[in-house]
């Protein structure tokens, strides 16, 4: 019983695949970008329990340094994988480094990282090197080498294998020492570093690999819709959107993220086609929210063990 | 631009006034209740339409409409909380934040349903009106929030400190068991100090409305700045609030006028960063 | 003999039915049209009203008896809400393709516009702009887009032109200029085509200020005008930003000659009649119904009776939607192949619009061009060029 679960997720993911609906496979493809997101979150947020709502930072730098590294240094988009991961985990490292020295956490480190964000998001619409608020446009030249698909089913699959990534880096967490280390350093700091846990390195990591992940969703994103601007790339709903589809899916668990990112795209996405007038869907989503928060603490995920 | 640094010195000052009435609200929902209260911002501008209904169906002018403002948001805060908030979360923090985004995501889309996304301004008889300041002359309307803000931020300390009810708020704030224990309910507290947070709200919609404008989105204008304030100020502490407030308009706006105003913007977040990395209590914070 | 039906009889039988009127046939299918809108979210705004304006084309056109060389097949418009996000757009563009439609209109803002018309490309189907200025969505060389507006190049280009022509008329009291722009895609892009283009026509600019979104306050920047005493604002500006810049220009006393914006966001109806004292003789450089037409009255009416103001996003909705259907009927088809190639070859014209037979070269219409716009007594009217007319420019303002 405990492999059903996972199991009925695969085949989901493989559902789209099968059929000849660009229409499912860009829903599919939108989902599975949530999840991968929210899982990466989830990494810092969850296991960590390092609330973050600046994660778009690391998005955007993402974003940003696949876009910039082929418009403005010609090279080659798959080649933004690499290089946005370490970007984000480098951003990552140091965000983490500066603000948890300064003994920042709960509320603290929540408005100082969405504070980073937005000076990120500030700093990109202003300088010439974004080309600012203009935004950057990704020629498009459509051919596998370039990084640019005919058929959503490619990026989908990437999307996927990102997901699949960082299920595994959670997973892990759940086996390893660092990830026991880091669960010690959430529940109780001080119990933690009397067990000889070096703190801050631990909390700075979780960050980084959460921040690496979070840049490859970024790159992934320039490198499918080929327009990126710091709204795009560093706006607040961005860091809400994650933050929200890891806490209802349930915050430190391996499969909750996945299961939030599904029921809010159904729910998002569902109630948009049925009831077409402006603001309600999203109002029905709010409310689906509350509902979750009052009938389901702890997130979706918790509903296997109960 | 040395010229211009005097009367944006002023300009910053009078400015921080209004922001000042937005942070009172929030730090003191933080001082009571531990969260950061993500709903602020669509309950801005919940107000502001009420204002704006009040002002252009029943022709009431928004300074008269003040005390209504209040009343009104003072029961819309406290039965927002009664009813939803407190209900739905537990009183568990994580809880509460994501129910507080919950209801701020309701409120914003309800009132696309309802006023669509127009943007929505009135012009007052002293919209006009400017008193002059010797550097820079200045909208009175500015001077007028200005002075209230500080007053509210008087009144509010003294009824927390010298009320009973604003002994008790305190008390359930630090020790909810032991409130509990001398026979205060922790949750009707809470509900009081959310509907007071939430009626500063009310106060600040009436002030701003002359000199401003109304749309859905107009909460999301001051929503990060207000957190900003706040955490730059101490969360909890009024005169906190006030000497945020005041800091946070002048850095703006002398930013503005050094860095440009696109790039000046970028001034808040990092003198937010700033006091978190060097005193992540704020000014006036007690603890973290 | 033969004992079969004759190859005569045949014929006539199927002449009889190519004859037979449409009560007998089946009403013919309905044809979908993608709507692509942003109705929640920061663009909320004007995304609602092009929406608006594309629906009230499809039941115009639809009640004048629908796509004529179709059999009067209707018009049958899926709606779609892309929030403001690009993504969405383009997922949006998907599950509409999926369900049928034979083309778009949208988007009106041009983030949403470059990544919808990107994937109806992979369609080939054809999508008509409304709203959106950036030169870069017709530009990019996607066969399937077209617009039927003018592009921010080509707007600024008009404007400068006839800010020249009201500015020489009046004795050319303009000779500086300041330019306040919001610092996203639509303002920026504006300010620097302006900016390289006000020389041209013997107008010095002082400075171009570059302002973030949401401002909240604009003291700083007015103090700065005053200072600068330039004879022209010209602000490049969505909605909000739009108000509070012209109300703290009137609060400060600043002595200018006029204020010209280009494609201002906030300048419309609702400014006018909310804000009389601020909105009186600001021109904004624009696109509006041809006040000259005929119909002209009961254009804007049929907007007033739906209870909403009129404006210009309504007219970019409506007419982008008019241009497609028109394709449709050209085309005798909504086959895209077909309608693609009408569209690239239309010459679709309206005397509502003030623009002439469209012409189209890669997607983009040749012929496209705005108006200069004022507010005079809590109305807009056409003050340029003149065949448009409606009412005279007041140019300079008179002194306060």
């Amino acid at each position: 019983m405990r492999y059903a679960l996972p199991a009925a997720l695969v085949v989901l993911a493989l559902v789209p695949f099968a059929l000849d609906s660009q229409f499912l496979v860009n829903l599919a493809m939108l989902t599975a970008v949530s999840a991968a997101l929210g899982q990466a979150w989830n990494i810092a947020g969850g296991f960590g329990g390092l609330t973050s709502f600046g994660h778009a930072a690391f998005f955007g730098f993402g974003a940003y340094g696949a876009a910039i590294l082929q418009t403005r240094y010609g090279v080659n988009p798959w080649l933004g994988l690499p290089l946005g991961a370490l970007l984000g985990a480098v951003v990552g490292a140091l965000v983490g480094w500066a603000s948890f020295r300064a003994g920042l956490r709960g509320s603290y480190f929540a408005l100082a990282t969405l504070a980073i964000a937005e000076a990120f998001r500030i700093l990109a619409n202003s300088i010439d090197f974004t080309r600012a608020g203009l935004g950057i446009l990704v020629p498009l030249r459509v051919d596998p080498a370039n990084f640019q698909f005919a058929d959503r089913r490619a990026p989908y699959a990437l999307a996927l294998a990102l997901v699949a990534l960082s299920v595994a880096v959670a997973s892990w967490m759940t086996r390893s020492r660092f990830g026991a280390q880091l669960v010690a350093v959430r529940e109780n700091e001080d119990a933690a570093r009397a067990l000889g846990v070096k703190v801050l390195r631990t909390k700075v990591l979780a960050l980084s690999i959460s921040g690496s992940l979070t840049a490859l969703g970024g790159v992934l994103y320039t490198q499918t819709y080929l327009y990126i601007d710091p709204n795009i790339a560093f706006g607040l709903e961005r860091s809400v959107e994650m933050l929200l589809v890891a806490m209802i899916g349930g915050a430190g668990t391996v499969l909750g993220p996945v299961l939030g990112a599904i029921v809010l795209h159904l729910v998002a996405d569902t109630s948009r086609t049925l009831i077409n007038m402006p603001g309600f869907a999203p109002m029905l989503y709010g409310v689906v929210l509350l509902l979750i928060v009052g009938f389901l603490p702890g997130g979706i995920a918790r509903l296997r063990r109960a | 631009m040395l010229d211009l640094l005097l009367p944006s010195l002023l300009n910053g000052v009078l400015t921080g006034g209004v922001y000042v009435l937005l942070a009172l609200g929030l730090t003191l929902i933080y001082g009571v209740l531990h969260i950061v209260n993500f709903a602020h911002g669509s309950l801005l501008m919940v107000a502001m339409f009420g204002a704006w209904l009040l002002a252009t169906q029943a022709g009431i002018d928004p300074y008269y409409a003040l005390p209504l403002m209040i009343a009104a948001m003072f029961a819309f805060g406290w039965l927002l909380y009664a009813g939803v908030i407190g209900r739905v979360s537990r009183g568990e923090d994580r809880s509460i934040l994501l129910a507080t985004l919950g209801v701020s995501i309701v409120l914003d889309n309800l009132a696309l349903v309802l006023f669509t996304g127009d943007t929505r301004t009135i012009e007052t008889p002293y919209s006009f009106d400017m008193v002059d300041l010797g550097v820079v002359s200045v909208p009175t309307a500015k001077l007028i929030s200005f002075g209230f803000a500080l007053a509210l931020a008087a009144v509010l300390w003294a009824f927390m400190m010298l009320t009973d009810t604003g002994r008790a708020i305190r008390a359930v704030a630090r020790e909810p068991d032991g409130a509990r224990l001398v026979g205060i309910r922790p949750q009707r507290m809470f509900a009081l100090a959310y509907g007071i947070g939430v009626a500063c709200l009310g106060a600040a919609a009436c002030l701003l409305l002359p000199s401003f404008y109304v749309s859905p989105g107009v909460g999301n204008v001051f929503v990060l700045l207000a957190f900003t304030i706040v955490v730059l100020g101490g969360m909890g502490s009024f005169a906190g609030a006030v000497v945020g407030g005041l800091l946070i308009g002048v850095t703006d706006s002398v930013g503005g006028l050094y860095l440009g105003e696109s790039l000046g913007a970028i001034c808040v977040p990092l003198v937010f960063i700033a006091v978190l990395l060097l005193k992540p209590t704020g000014l006036f914070g007690a603890r973290a | 003999m033969s004992v079969g039906p004759t190859r005569r009889m045949i014929v006539a039988a199927g002449a009889a039915t190519l004859a037979m009127p449409a009560i007998l046939r089946a009403q013919p299918a309905a044809v979908k049209v993608g709507l692509i809108h942003p109705v929640t979210g920061a663009l909320a705004y004007g995304g609602q009203l092009c929406r608006l304006g594309g629906q009230t084309a499809i039941e115009d056109i639809n009640a004048a008896g629908g796509i004529k060389s179709m059999g009067g097949a209707k018009l049958d418009a899926l709606l779609g809400d892309a929030q403001g996000r690009p993504d969405i757009g383009a997922s949006l563009v998907d599950q509409m393709s999926e369900q049928g439609a034979a083309g778009f209109t949208g988007c009106f803002a041009s983030p949403i516009a470059l990544a919808a018309t990107q994937a109806a490309a992979k369609y080939n189907l054809p999508f008509c702009i409304d709203s959106g200025l950036a030169d870069s969505i017709t530009a990019r060389g996607l066969k399937n887009v077209f617009r039927l507006f003018p592009t921010a190049s080509a707007i600024t280009t008009d404007a400068m032109a006839a800010l020249d022509a009201i500015n020489k008329k009046a004795g050319s009291p303009a000779k500086t200029a300041i330019i306040v722009h919001e610092d996203g895609e639509f303002g920026t892009g504006t300010a620097k085509l302006l900016g390289a283009k006000l020389e041209t026509i013997g107008i010095r600019l002082i400075e171009t200020i570059p302002h973030a979104t949401p401002t909240r306050d604009f003291s700083n920047i007015v103090l700065r005008i005053k200072a600068a005493k330039p004879d022209l604002v010209i602000p490049s500006d969505y909605n909000n930003e739009y108000v509070l810049l012209a109300r703290t220009l009137v609060q400060q006393k600043v002595d200018l000659a006029s204020i010209f914006s280009v494609a201002g966001g906030g300048f419309n109806l609702r400014f006018a009649k909310e804000q009389p004292t601020i909105a009186e003789n600001i021109i904004d450089f624009n696109h509006w119904y041809n006040p000259r037409s005929p119909r002209a009255a009961t254009f804007r009416k049929r907007f007033e009776d739906k209870g909403t103001v009129f404006s210009w996003e309504l007219l970019f909705g409506y007419f982008a939607m008019r241009f497609l259907a028109d394709a449709m009927e050209r085309a005798g088809s909504a086959d895209k192949e077909k309608v693609v190639e009408a569209l690239s070859t239309s010459t679709f014209n309206d005397d509502l619009l003030t623009y002439g037979p469209t012409k189209i070269v890669d997607g983009q219409n040749q012929n496209a061009h705005a108006t200069a716009l004022q507010i005079q007594q809590g109305d807009i009217h056409v003050v340029y060029p003149e065949q448009y007319s409606d009412a005279t420019v007041v140019f300079p303002r008179p002194k306060a």
